[in-house]
């Protein structure tokens, strides 16, 4: 199980482009259909200096690029089937736009028990920087371990 | 108390239906995100995990939260956009966003305002709840 002693580990940072045939892919898949997202001429009138990414696509950025994506569960030893997500938040400082390399680097920041050891709740913390060293957006996630049961005799 | 952006505390900005989710829907988000925890599209390691079906990820509802909120505001205007995944959502849902203005604030010197964010399903339980800061 994991423990307070995790708080501080930090991962492999992940580098990823925003390529304009992924993001286009994932906004057809939520049904994404603002022209400021898909016509480089749209973001430009904007203020865009290229279409900019939709508001969670730094997440999926981050998973799709990573040579394991689910590094920190393995690292922690914990079991995929195990995991759910609890909570989710981005700050955005710049936009990402196509064409963008971004860096993510996360830590662990905090590890709290839940119903008695029941649940595992895991709070890590990811950086997003550009290629020109600008940081970008700060993400947060909660994970939630579901604790297998206490073998009883 | 009506700001000079015409929104006033109260107010429904953000409002939006999806179309139900199909396992089709989630076999492509596994691709179009990265996540490729078979716990979303494989049915047998669903059952073996406990559940009796595959669901729906967290981040394609918080997915759908974000296409309402962009649809509503400016995009560049959000500062920050976070959300608790409350319930797991459940193949054929319908799920509808909503979000209304629940202050004003100076957010690092900038005037904004914060909008309370909600996914339900057609049941009108709640899977997502959420908020952003706006700038105005």
């Amino acid at each position: 199980m994991v423990d307070q002693s995790a708080i501080g580990r930090s991962f492999t940072p992940v580098t990823a482009h925003v390529e304009p045939g992924r993001l286009r892919y994932f906004c057809e898949t939520i049904g994404e259909r603002s022209p400021i997202y898909r016509d480089a001429h749209a973001a430009r009138a904007e203020g865009y200096s290229a279409i900019p990414v939709p508001p969670t696509y730094l997440f999926c950025l981050e998973m799709m690029d990573a040579e394991n994506p689910f590094e920190f569960l393995t690292e922690l030893d914990i079991d995929l089937a195990r995991v759910l997500h609890g909570e989710q938040g981005f700050t955005y400082h710049v936009p990402a736009v196509v064409g963008d390399t971004l860096t993510f680097r996360s830590r662990v920041t905090d590890v709290t028990d839940k119903k008695g050891g029941a649940m595992t709740l895991i709070a890590v913390v990811t950086e997003v920087t550009r290629q020109d060293g600008v940081h970008l957006a700060d993400m947060t996630r909660t994970i939630v371990v579901r604790n297998p049961k206490a073998a009883s005799t | 108390m009506t700001q000079a952006s015409g929104r006033s505390v109260g107010d429904r900005v953000v409002h939006k239906a999806f179309a139900p989710i199909t396992r089709h829907t989630l076999a492509l988000y596994c691709g179009a995100s990265g996540d490729h925890n078979p716990i979303h599209v494989d049915l047998d390691f669903a059952k073996k995990a406990g559940f009796p079906d595959v669901f729906t990820h967290g981040m394609l509802v918080m997915a759908y939260l974000g296409h309402a909120l962009t649809d509503a505001v400016r995009p560049k205007d959000i500062r920050a956009f976070s959300t608790r995944f409350a319930a797991i959502t459940q193949l054929g849902a319908r799920l509808t966003c909503e979000g209304h203005v629940t202050e004003f604030i100076d957010h690092n010197g900038e005037p904004c305002m914060k909008i309370a964010l909600v996914a339900k399903d057609d049941a009108g339980e709640a899977k997502l709840l959420g908020e952003a800061i706006v700038a105005r």
